[in-house]
């Protein structure tokens, strides 16, 4: 019970993940047959082929993945940080902070490649404002730094609300696309998956310290946990998360908090077991939405934000109505 | 380490928010004794429980564990030697009763280890030593408040310390198993190189289990074995309510 049925779910996870870029390498404006598609991505076959496989296709997948499995790591750890299961990742206001970034530089008019930097430059003042005001002069607690999140993403509702008042009409499309998110231009290819692999592996290290802290802080405290500065490792791994997350994607909701709950409900609540499965919950979710996000309506795309909820809303209900307390 | 109390502190002053819980407060407690800490609400139990446990600074003095400074442990080693159950039972999340036992075994495992088959087994023995071996699988949010506390105790006794700082470990529980757990506490205590130190409201529950008492009153506390201390004279000031003794078989029990 304790590692078996866990590492069966996670190898399955894996093998969704591996299906699921398959998938996202062959469809599209051209499909391609299994065998192409292997003989392009490792670097054989016409030269169209690998560049539709290798420099167009690939490069939204593995943006997909990463920023799906971002989200549900930073949302499975931000839930563990408040220990209130509600928590998403934009709850401490990173997404809004993103948000007026990215605006401001499109209503600017700046070239399209500084939005990422913009997006990226408002995560971090965001995430500054909340860490700093939330610390305070007095004890750290998981209410105040909800409390300022919620407050200070309210200000950055107002301020993206006076952006869209004020922006050209010819503007405001691509301006709603990045509110609700969108993955056909991601900036970079590698980085995100770099900074995921790097947080999931620094998280996994602290995996039964979180355990025991969802147990009570004086119980984790009881066994050793380090609880004065464990809740700053959780902050600062899911506002980097995050931050990164919506500069690649823009700020696709949902998955932060849906996806771990899934998780939880199917294989309970131990760490080591829901962090890695996040991981690859979210990145799945978000890779096939993204993949029929680009082939429903082809040529044209949809918002993949939008393609997650038709998703995941009516797989959670099916996941908590079958819950039962034991 | 033989030779040294478990727990001994020299000059020992807390305070919490300006209010002081003990001042120059000298006290040992010995492998095998029971001390229980007495006092009204906001005495400070609580903080003093948390104080010794390494969890909060002293205002002035020094607590020593086998005879070593407190601020000379790492937090894991401390772990292994103490254990501090709290007062309240939280779980936001859902856990089985196996898998909140299995926290107090965290001190014990390396940072990549995973619980091994003696770990399940202390786990196991933990939780049926609090009679709740038939529930290990049972999500805890779904046992009533006096099963979850001992559950929480069963992931004190799975952390195996030889120092138990309790704080009020017999709320919630029925009379059956207040007098049946401290029982079986008080000897686990005696049987070994261990000694427990709880908080109570119950002053016939101290008398029935402790040896010693540590009496909190308004920044004036007195530490000493229950002979001198767990009196009727001392009681009443201590409660401010008109207490009586009477003598059974060699145990005071008190009466309002």
């Amino acid at each position: 019970m304790f590692r078996n049925a866990p590492s069966l779910v996670l190898t399955s996870l894996a093998a969704l993940a591996l299906a699921a870029f398959a998938l996202a390498l062959a469809t599209g404006s051209v499909t391609l047959g299994p065998g192409t598609v292997a003989r392009a991505f490792f670097g054989f076959g016409d030269e169209t082929q690998r560049l539709i496989v290798r420099e167009l296709r690939l490069p939204r997948a593995l943006a997909a993945f990463a920023t799906g499995g971002e989200l549900a790591l930073a949302g499975a750890l931000l839930q563990v940080l408040l220990k209130n299961p509600l928590a998403d990742p934009y709850v401490v206001g990173v997404s809004g902070g993103a948000a007026v970034g990215a605006l401001a530089v499109m209503l600017l008019g700046a070239a399209a490649w500084l939005v990422p930097g913009g997006a990226f430059a408002g995560a971090v003042v965001s995430t500054a404002i909340v860490f700093g005001l939330a610390r305070g002069r007095g004890a750290w607690s998981p209410t105040r730094l909800l409390l300022t999140g919620v407050v200070v993403a309210a200000g950055w509702g107002a301020i993206v609300a006076l952006i869209l008042s004020l922006a050209p009409e010819t503007q405001l499309r691509g301006m709603l696309f990045w509110l609700i998110g969108d993955l056909s231009s991601p900036p970079v290819t590698w980085t995100p998956l770099a900074v995921l692999l790097f947080a999931l592996a620094v998280a996994l290290a602290f995996a039964r310290d979180f355990n025991a802290l969802s147990r009570g802080e004086t119980i984790a405290a009881s066994v050793g946990v380090d609880v004065a500065r464990l809740p700053w490792l959780l902050f600062g791994l899911s506002a980097l998360l995050t931050a990164v997350a919506v500069t690649v994607a823009g700020a696709i909701g949902f998955v932060g908090l849906i996806v771990p709950q899934a998780i939880r409900l199917v294989l309970g609540n131990d760490q080591r077991v829901v962090l890695p499965a996040s991981v690859l919950g979210g990145g799945v979710l978000l890779l096939i939405a993204d993949t029929l996000a680009r082939v429903i309506v082809a040529p044209a795309q949809l918002p993949v934000g939008v393609i997650t909820a038709i998703i995941g809303v009516p797989l959670f209900l099916v996941l908590l109505s079958r819950d039962r307390p034991r | 380490m033989t030779g040294a109390p478990i727990l001994a502190t020299r000059g020992l002053t807390v305070e919490i928010a300006g209010v002081r819980v003990c001042c120059d407060l000298d006290f040992a407690v010995e492998p095998g004794q029971c001390w229980a800490i007495l006092g009204r609400n906001g005495a400070g139990k609580t903080t003093l429980l948390s104080t010794l446990a390494g969890l909060r600074p002293v205002s002035a003095g020094t607590i020593e564990i086998d005879g070593r400074p407190l601020s000379g442990f790492a937090p894991r080693e401390l772990a292994r030697v103490r254990a501090l159950l709290p007062q309240d039972d939280s779980d936001a999340f859902p856990a089985t009763a196996l898998e909140t036992a299995l926290v107090g075994r965290h001190p014990h495992l390396g940072r990549w280890q995973w619980e091994g088959a003696e770990d399940l087994r202390i786990a196991r023995a933990a939780l049926a030593a609090v009679d709740m071996d038939g529930a290990e699988a049972r999500d805890v949010r779904t046992l009533s408040g006096g099963e979850r506390r001992r559950v929480t105790l069963a992931a004190t006794l799975a952390q195996e310390p030889r120092l138990f700082l309790l704080d009020e470990p017999s709320s919630h529980l029925d009379l059956a198993h207040q007098v049946a757990l401290l029982d079986r506490l008080v000897a686990l205590a005696r049987s070994g190189e261990r000694a427990l130190v709880m908080a109570l409201h119950d002053v016939n529950l101290a008398s029935r289990c402790c040896d010693h008492v540590l009496l909190l009153d308004r920044g004036a506390a007195a530490a000493g074995p229950c002979a001198s201390l767990l009196t009727s004279e001392r009681l009443s000031a201590l409660y401010g309510v008109a207490l009586r003794s009477f003598s059974d078989g060699g145990r005071s029990v008190f009466v309002t």
